[in-house]
C-alpha cells in the first residue's frame, strides 16, 4: 500500500536535511577560487563538497520513497528533480544556510553555527528508527565533527586576531545571530519525526549548542553579555517561508535544467 | 671550480639523476625552472576561475559535486607547484606578486570565457588533454622536487580529462541543443588548445636549453603533434567536427597534417588582450586583497598563541 508521501515524515525530514545541506554548500562553493589562502580555499571547497555529498545521499533517498509512493510505480523521481525542479516555497532549508557569504568572517561564523547544530543533530539522528536517515547521519557526522573543528578554530582565530578581525566578527554575528532561533523551533514534520522515533525534537539541542557557542566565543575573547537568548525573525524556512536570497540561488543553480528541460547531464 | 661544478651537474643530468635543491645548479637553470614551475602553479590558480564560473550553474548534483571536487585539486595543484618552486629560494609570497604585476605569466588558454555547459567539458578533454601531453615528460624532470610534484599531478588530470570527455560524450547523445552546444565549444576552444604548446620551435628561445637540462624532453611542436593525432581520432568517438579544414591523415607522415595556427592571435593574447585577460587577473588581486586581513589575523593569532604557551612553560 502506497503511503501519502507529503505526510511520511522520513520523506520530509530527508528532504528538510537535504536542503539544508544543499543550500549551505551552494553557498560555500561561491568561495572556490576567491579564498583568502589558497590552504583555506580548498578547505572551504572541501566542506562544501561534503554538504553537497550529504545533500545527494538525503535526496536519493527522498526520491526513492517518492517513487515507491506512487500509485501506478511509473514515477521517475530522482534527486535532480528535487533539487533543480522545486521553487523556493517546496524547499525547507532554514534561513541562516541561504544567507550571503559576505566576508570571511560571516562565511566562517555561519559555518561555526550551522555545523555546530549539525553535530548535535547528526548525533541523535545516527539512532533514527529509520535505518537509512540513521546510517546517512552516522557517515556525515564524521565530516562534521571536522567542519566543526575548523570552522570553530576560525571563530577563535579572527575573534583574538587583530582588531579588524575582531570587529568583522562582531558584525557578522550581528548579521546572523537572528538566524540561530530558528534551528531550534521544530517544524511540525519535525515533531512527527520524533514522535515516531524518525527524527528528534531540535529544541533539545538548543541548550547544549547554546553552551558550547558561549565557550567558544569566551575563548574568541567575544562579548557575550548581549546574547541572553536566540533571536528569529519571525519567519521560518523550514516551513517554506525564506528571505529573498533563496529565490536568486535557485535562479542561478537551476538554470541549465530550466532552459533545458528533460536531458540528461 | 664553477667550470668542474658545472660538468659535474651536466653528468647527473645526462645519467638520468635527478638534481635536488641542495645541489649545485647554474644560475639559469634555477632562473629556467623558478619561472616555469612559478608559471605553472599560476596557470593552475587562474584555471580554477573559468571553471569555477559553472560551478553554480552545474546541471546535476553529480557534476556539481564533481566540479568542485576538480577546482579544487587544482588549488591542490598549486600549492604542490608553490612548495617546488620555493625550494629554489623563492616564496610563494614573491611568486603571487610577480602574478598580480604581470611580470610572470600563466597559460594563456584561462583568458578565454566559459560560455556554456559544454565548455567544462571541452576544458577537461582539450585543455586538460593538452596540458597532460606537456606534463606527462615533465615526471622524468631533472629537478627532483618538480618532477614529483607533476606525478602526483598527472594522476589527477588524467582523470579530469576522462571527466571532461564524458561530460561532452553525454552531450553529444542528447538532445540537438546539447549536441549544438557540445559542438560550439571544440569550436571554440580547439585552436587555444592547440595554442597551448607554445610557439613554433623555430621561435620558442627557451626550448633546445631546457631540452639539455633534461627541463624539456620534446619540442613544443612534437607535442603539438601528438595531441593533434589523439583528438583527431577521439572527436570520431564524439561525432563532432574539429574546426579545422586542413585536418587530414598524412600516410606518409603517420601523423595528422593541420592548418595554420593563427599566432597573431597567440601573442595578442599572451600580451593581455585576449577576451579576459584582465577579468582573470582581478578576480585574482581581489581575492588576495580582500584575504589581506583574514592572513594577518591568522598570524596574529599565531604570534599570541606561542607567546601564551611560552608563558605557560
Amino acid at each position: 500500500m502506497p503511503v501519502n508521501i507529503s505526510t511520511y515524515q522520513p520523506f520530509n525530514l530527508s528532504l528538510h536535511l537535504a536542503d539544508n545541506a544543499l543550500i549551505l554548500g551552494h553557498r560555500n562553493s561561491e568561495w572556490t577560487g576567491h579564498g583568502p589562502i589558497l590552504e583555506q580555499d580548498i578547505a572551504i571547497s572541501n566542506i562544501a563538497l561534503d554538504l553537497v555529498g550529504q545533500a545527494r545521499n538525503f535526496y536519493q533517498y527522498a526520491a526513492k520513497l517518492m517513487n515507491e509512493s506512487s500509485v501506478d510505480g511509473k514515477e521517475n523521481i530522482t534527486e535532480d528533480t528535487l533539487a533543480y525542479h522545486r521553487d523556493a516555497w517546496d524547499f525547507k532549508n532554514c534561513l541562516l544556510v541561504e544567507q550571503t557569504n559576505g566576508d570571511w568572517a560571516k562565511t566562517i561564523l555561519r559555518q561555526f553555527f550551522f555545523s555546530l547544530y549539525q553535530f548535535y543533530l547528526y548525533e541523535q539522528l545516527q539512532n533514527s528508527k529509520d535505518s537509512t536517515i540513521a546510517a546517512i547521519s552516522e557517515k556525515a557526522l564524521k565530516e562534521v565533527t571536522y567542519h566543526v573543528k575548523w570552522s570553530s578554530e576560525w571563530v577563535i582565530r579572527l575573534g583574538d586576531g587583530t582588531n579588524e578581525s575582531h570587529e568583522r566578527i562582531l558584525k557578522a554575528l550581528d548579521d546572523l545571530w537572528k538566524f540561530t532561533e530558528e534551528l531550534f523551533i521544530p517544524a511540525d514534520y519535525e515533531l512527527e519525526a520524533a514522535n515516531k522515533h524518525v527524527g528528534i525534537d531540535p529544541s533539545l539541542l538548543k541548550s547544549k549548542w547554546f553552551q558550547k557557542v558561549i565557550e567558544i566565543f569566551e575563548e574568541a575573547t567575544i562579548p557575550i553579555d548581549n546574547l541572553s537568548g536566540l533571536h528569529s525573525i519571525g519567519f521560518y524556512g523550514k516551513e517554506g517561508k525564506h528571505s529573498e536570497h533563496l529565490g536568486y540561488i535557485l535562479a542561478e543553480m537551476q538554470f541549465v535544467q530550466r532552459a533545458y528541460p528533460n536531458c540528461e547531464w | 671550480m664553477a667550470e668542474q661544478q658545472e660538468k659535474i651537474f651536466q653528468d647527473k643530468v645526462d645519467h638520468e639523476i635527478r638534481i635536488e635543491p641542495k645541489d649545485w645548479m647554474p644560475d639559469q637553470y634555477r632562473k629556467t625552472l623558478i619561472r616555469q614551475m612559478s608559471q605553472h602553479a599560476h596557470s593552475e590558480i587562474v584555471g580554477m576561475l573559468p571553471e569555477g564560473n559553472w560551478i553554480t550553474r552545474a546541471p546535476s548534483l553529480r557534476r556539481k559535486a564533481t566540479l568542485i571536487a576538480k577546482v579544487q585539486d587544482e588549488a591542490g595543484h598549486g600549492l604542490y607547484l608553490y612548495s617546488a618552486a620555493e625550494t629554489l629560494g623563492i616564496s610563494r609570497a614573491e611568486m603571487i606578486d610577480q602574478l598580480h604585476s604581470g611580470k610572470t605569466k600563466y597559460s594563456s588558454i584561462f583568458n578565454y570565457p566559459t560560455l556554456t555547459w559544454a565548455d567544462i567539458g571541452a576544458i577537461g578533454w582539450l585543455v586538460d588533454g593538452a596540458a597532460i601531453m606537456n606534463q606527462v615528460p615533465l615526471c622524468r624532470a631533472s629537478y627532483g622536487p618538480y618532477a614529483r610534484a607533476m606525478i602526483r599531478i598527472c594522476k589527477e588530470e588524467s582523470f579530469h580529462q576522462r571527466q571532461g570527455f564524458e561530460i561532452l560524450l553525454t552531450l553529444s547523445k542528447g538532445s540537438e541543443e546539447q549536441k549544438r552546444m557540445c559542438q560550439d565549444a571544440i569550436d571554440r576552444w580547439w585552436w587555444p588548445a592547440v595554442m597551448m604548446f607554445g610557439p613554433n620551435d623555430e621561435s620558442s628561445p627557451h626550448t633546445k636549453q631546457s631540452v639539455a637540462w633534461k627541463i624539456k624532453r620534446f619540442t613544443n611542436d612534437e607535442l603539438r603533434q601528438k595531441f593533434i593525432d589523439v583528438c583527431a581520432e577521439q572527436v570520431h568517438i564524439l561525432g563532432m567536427k574539429i574546426p579545422d579544414p586542413d585536418l587530414k591523415w598524412n600516410e606518409q607522415t603517420k601523423h595528422y597534417d593541420f592548418g595554420a595556427i593563427n599566432w597573431d592571435e597567440f601573442w595578442n593574447v599572451v600580451n593581455g588582450n585576449g577576451p579576459c585577460n584582465k577579468e582573470r587577473l582581478a578576480a585574482r588581486i581581489k581575492a588576495h586583497e580582500e584575504g589581506a586581513w583574514v592572513r594577518e589575523a591568522a598570524i596574529a593569532y599565531a604570534e599570541k598563541k606561542k607567546r601564551k604557551e611560552k608563558v605557560i612553560a
